[in-house]
């Protein structure tokens, strides 16, 4: 029996699904979601990371708003609705970056904010995105403070935070040269880089504790110029030597050590060196370890999903995406796949008892787009398919993705490198469950958690 | 002591290098009692065209060996341009203006070209590396080093060199001099000093493309590496004494081993041991290592 | 001589503000509390100047403010605001006074970078500091003001820009009676010619240690309310670049007014925040166009525009 209610909740069902069957594009469809993209495009890491974001972002908007990707993602836009970028440079520093956020929010009405490589910047967006009430994925910075020091209602991070890259990297290493004696490092004397090699110590001092350090170097960012630091390096006779360098100082670091024989007597490994690699042919020595902090780029499997954004973005640019892109594009999706998951499931919430045949899915192509918290209830805990597999929110609350992750050796065949050797690391194996901080985790063993 | 060579071949290679890219900056202070911002632009600038220029010729597939004089025509090239550019279109109307109000022009000359460079060259690194390799390896003390340092080090005492007998040897050097004692005076003597400015402006300018020019085969060539060095050349020749040429090869050793040593000894100072040296020398010799007394105005 | 309607200017102008506030758009309030926090850093820097000397490495001061205020809670607990301007002011004043011992005797280029110098070591430092967060800096939030709750509350941060402009007035009403004094009228003709300072038997080292000191307390207030109002601090603040922004500013405003550092600080972050949004690629260039264009027509800074528009009316 209809109650009155019921009743009228159904002749207005009614009226809406007309109007959609009226006009065939609907007007609520037709307003298109702005997103405010925040990616490097001057400075240092425009050319590795913020430009290849930036396009990749591009294709990846223009091929959904054609509804031309793949399964799952194959519906126009978001939900029906085509998406715009807002384009915003990252340089600048965080006091620039929170006014430009407050901007992109306030002056350019964005709908949600896609964003930021640096974690400095992230680190400075989280709290005043909640302020804002703006539901903003971090999409490539990697420091684990962002969810283990905070706690966000609107901020998602839908990489996997840097942890990997030490943890799969020790693994990865240690079966391929178990007894090694002693190791190096050289990384950017700035966050990144004294993270890279803290992680690294911790982990291979659980792993292999009669492994000595060699010598750490320590170079400013940007520095240029290495002739003194590899002279340490070799000099110090380890057997291997772990960077983080990554862009312009990496490629730099690169020019200046292959040609004096560092890898002679010393094993590479770069965490961050995939973005790179194609632009080094030449000048990266064959069994260099390499990762990505994920299964993206190089390391991505076979996919209709990867096919497809290798597809879309050499169409933009004369090589193929590196981590960045994937990184964005992860972002992209799993922002879809939140906002069309909250857009049913208020729809399914929606529809009146016994409503007659038909209704229901005319009214879920014509209901109102879902509000902010309804996107985030979805995207809490949500799985979802991205060109480097599935991605699972897992920690943070549901808030900060955890992905497996894969090492491999160089080779260079021709004028490529290409990635051999190639290991995956399920997800357990290389980052903290929920509520353990990464440095505890690693000092503790890193016991592989309950997901 | 095979450690203690290291730090010296080190030392004085990465000296050599911060001689390059000071010099230029330290006539023009001199000279002109500009301190040069934009100096990181023309690096910046010089390194760019050196590595299309360079990277063209070798694409082409011409001898591999003409890529260094590529080199020094993109330096000179960009110092012929870009110098006269400035100095006739800009900084000529600001003669006599404050120091500081000089620096500020320049520095917008510099947030100019920054984005100049960007227009004209994208955000997507250049190499130009295979100059870098092509003379090979000496080996010493069981290290190997390219032949490319020796280069660094010829073309600083060239350079050194002929700025040291081009100001003290030749007529048009005394000229120079009589300029920076005093400009009014060596105006007043027919010495024509509007000239002397832009022929001084457009050397520094090539000096510091040449800086960029000869780093490009080391170094991935992108945005920014025109800030790095600049807040570099500035330490080195205010530890000399501005405007000092003998001060500035002093400023470049004194840097140079302090910063090999440090990476050789306690990387985790290297960071700021260039400050700090700065910081020393200018409490113990207010006005750098090299300074001319100066009267004071009454 | 005219009447000196400066500080009833100041005064409209902190009505203005206080009551423009809660009306306007909340971007445009974050841009006004931002260039404030400039403007503020910038009068130190103009007082400075007035006395003929020119700093590189203010942001020294600047970045000390937002830390001491930002640690504040870290070390001892503390997180009301004002404790934490406090903190700020007294320890850029202290450090100001042991480096001015060294500083006063520097004049022109030396005196730029020998602070220089000393605002890159405290940048090596902080980047130094793993439990400072290093490069990536770390967040401040200011819980109470004078023991009421403030964080998180729907006035936040209309608060904090309150406070903002009631210190930029504070200040700059200080700086302009300061001065009319008589220490402030050496600073003049310390530019002038020192020499003549010392004959008349004022001491001219004194004056300038005074002044850099003044200079680096209002230096390290903008530099905490910086922090505060932005959430968050990093090294960057202590980088020669931030302090290029401070001479920028000076400059582009002129030093004929204590209003100017304002008006200039409004210029310089409006236009950085259209460029940026406009042309992402040039905004760069846009500033430095801006800056030419000024040096090259108002010698005197923008502020030489409104100083004729008083005198012709």
């Amino acid at each position: 029996m209809f109650s009155r209610i019921a009743y009228t909740r159904l002749a207005a069902t009614m009226l809406a699904a007309a109007a959609t069957l009226l006009s065939p594009l609907a007007g609520a469809q037709d307003k298109p979601i702005r997103i405010g993209l925040v990616t490097f495009l001057s400075g240092p890491a425009a050319g590795p990371f913020g430009v290849p974001a930036r396009i990749a972002a591009e294709a990846i908007a223009e091929s959904l708003n054609k509804g031309k990707a793949p399964a799952p993602h194959n519906s126009r836009g978001f939900a029906g609705s085509p998406v715009e970028l807002v384009i915003i440079d990252e340089a600048g520093g965080a006091t620039k970056q929170v006014a430009e956020f407050r901007n992109l929010v306030q002056r350019q009405n964005v709908d949600f904010v896609i964003g930021y490589i640096s974690s400095g910047d992230c680190l400075a967006i989280a709290p005043v995105a909640e302020e804002l009430r703006m539901l903003t994925v971090l999409f490539d910075c990697g420091t684990p403070r962002v969810f283990e020091e905070g706690s966000f209602k609107y901020v998602f991070r839908t990489r996997a935070h840097a942890t990997m890259d030490a943890v799969a990297g020790a693994r990865y290493l240690l079966e391929k040269q178990p007894d090694l004696k002693s190791y190096a490092g050289i990384n950017q004397n700035y966050a990144w880089g004294q993270d890279s090699w803290t992680d690294w110590t911790a982990v291979m001092s659980a792993l292999k504790p009669d492994a000595k350090v060699a010598t750490s170097q320590m170079p400013r960012f940007g520095a240029g110029q290495y002739g003194a630091e590899i002279s340490a390096l070799m000099q110090s006779g380890a057997d291997v030597i772990h960077s983080s360098l990554w862009g312009g100082d990496l490629e730099a670091f690169m020019l200046q050590s292959t040609p004096r024989g560092l890898y002679r007597r010393s094993q590479l490994i770069l965490v961050a060196g995939e973005p790179n690699l194609h632009r080094l042919v030449g000048n990266v020595p064959d069994g260099t370890i390499v990762g990505a902090r994920g299964p993206h780029g190089l390391f991505a499997p076979k996919s209709a999903l990867n096919d497809w954004l290798r597809e879309i973005y050499h169409a933009k640019a004369d090589h193929y995406p590196n981590y960045s892109a994937y990184s964005v594009a992860q972002a992209m999706l799993g922002l879809k796949t939140a906002y069309e998951k909250a857009r049913l499931e208020k729809v399914q919430k929606a529809i009146p008892m016994g409503a007659a045949p038909g209704v229901k899915e005319e009214m879920e192509k014509a209901y109102m787009p879902p509000t902010t918290e309804e996107v985030i209830a979805a995207f809490e805990y949500l799985r979802f398919d991205t060109p480097s597999g599935k991605v699972s929110m897992q920690l943070g609350k549901g808030h900060q993705a955890v992905q497996g992750t894969a090492y491999g050796t160089t080779r260079q065949v021709g004028k490529e490198i290409v990635i051999e050797n190639v290991k995956y690391y399920p997800m357990e194996q290389v980052q903290p469950p929920e509520g353990q901080s990464s440095l505890d985790w690693i000092k503790g063993g890193m016991k592989p958690g309950k997901w | 002591m095979s450690q203690l060579l290291a730090v010296l071949i080190d030392g004085i290679t990465y000296s050599s290098w911060l001689f390059i890219i000071a010099v230029g900056l330290t006539l023009i202070y001199g000279v002109m009692k500009i301190l040069n911002i934009a100096h990181g632009s023309l690096y910046a600038i010089g390194a760019y065209t050196a590595a299309s220029i360079a990277g063209h010729w070798l694409a082409e597939g011409y001898a591999p060996m003409g890529s260094y004089a590529m080199i020094l025509l993109s330096a000179v090239l960009v110092g012929l341009i870009a110098g006269p550019l400035i100095e006739r279109g800009l900084l000529r109307f600001m003669y006599g203006r404050d120091e500081i109000v000089l620096v500020l022009v320049t520095y917008a000359v510099f947030l100019i070209l920054e984005d100049f460079v960007k227009l004209v060259w994208g955000v997507d690194p250049y190499f130009l590396f295979q100059p870098y390799g092509l003379l090979g390896n000496f080996d010493i003390g069981g290290l190997t080093y390219p032949n490319y340092n020796l280069v660094l080090f010829g073309a600083a005492l060239l350079i050194g060199g002929a700025l040291y007998w081009g100001l003290t040897k030749t007529r048009q050097g005394k000229i120079l001099i009589a300029v920076i004692h005093d400009r009014e005076m060596a105006g007043a003597l027919g010495v024509n000093v509007g000239r002397v400015y832009l022929v001084t402006f457009t050397i520094g300018a090539m000096l510091g493309a040449l800086g960029g020019a000869l780093t490009a085969p080391m170094i991935s060539v992108q945005p920014g590496i025109g800030v790095e060095v600049i807040v570099l050349a500035f330490a080195v020749v205010v530890i000399g004494g501005l405007g000092s040429l003998t001060g500035a090869a002093l400023g470049a050793i004194i840097v140079g081993l302090v910063r090999s040593a440090a990476v050789h000894y306690l990387p985790e100072v290297e960071l700021f041991s260039i400050y700090l040296v700065m910081a020393a020398v200018l409490i113990l010799r207010p006005k750098g290592m090299f300074s001319a007394a100066e009267a004071r105005k009454i | 001589m005219k009447r000196d309607r400066t500080v009833a200017m100041l005064g409209y102008a902190l009505v203005i503000l206080l009551l423009a506030g809660p009306f306007a758009p909340r971007w445009a309030m974050f841009l006004t509390n931002i260039a404030l926090c400039y403007g503020i850093a910038v009068l130190g820097m103009m007082l400075l100047m007035r006395t003929g000397l020119v700093s590189f490495g203010h942001g020294l001061y600047f970045c000390l403010g937002a830390y001491a205020a930002g640690t504040l809670e870290m070390l001892f607990g503390v997180s009301d605001m004002a404790l934490m301007l406090l903190a700020a002011t007294v320890l850029s004043g202290v450090v100001a006074a042991i480096l001015g011992l060294l500083l006063r005797k520097y004049r022109e280029i030396f005196f730029a970078m020998l602070s220089l110098a000393f605002s890159m070591i405290l940048y090596g430092l902080l980047v130094k500091s793993s439990s400072l967060g290093s490069s990536d800096g770390f967040n401040v939030t200011a819980r109470t003001l004078f023991g009421f709750n403030l964080a998180n509350a729907p006035y936040e941060r209309y608060v904090i820009y309150a406070i903002t402009v009631i210190c930029a007035f504070a200040a700059a009403v200080a700086i302009h009676k300061y001065l009319a004094s008589h220490n402030g009228r050496l600073a003049g003709a310390i530019r002038d010619n020192e020499l003549r300072v010392e004959y008349m038997g004022a001491s001219v080292r004194n004056t300038i240690h005074v002044n850099y000191i003044i200079s680096a307390v209002l230096a390290g207030l903008g530099g905490a309310l910086a922090g505060i109002s932005v959430g968050h601090v990093d090294p960057v603040m202590a980088y020669w670049t931030t302090s290029g922004e401070f001479v920028f500013i000076a400059i582009l405003a002129g030093t004929g007014n204590v209003l100017a550092p304002f008006l200039g600080a409004a210029i310089f972050e409006t236009i950085r925040s259209f460029a940026y949004e406009y042309s992402p690629n040039t905004w760069q260039m846009t500033l430095g166009i801006t800056m030419l264009v000024v040096i090259m027509f108002l010698p005197g800074g923008v502020w030489s525009l409104f100083a004729r528009a008083r005198k012709a009316a």
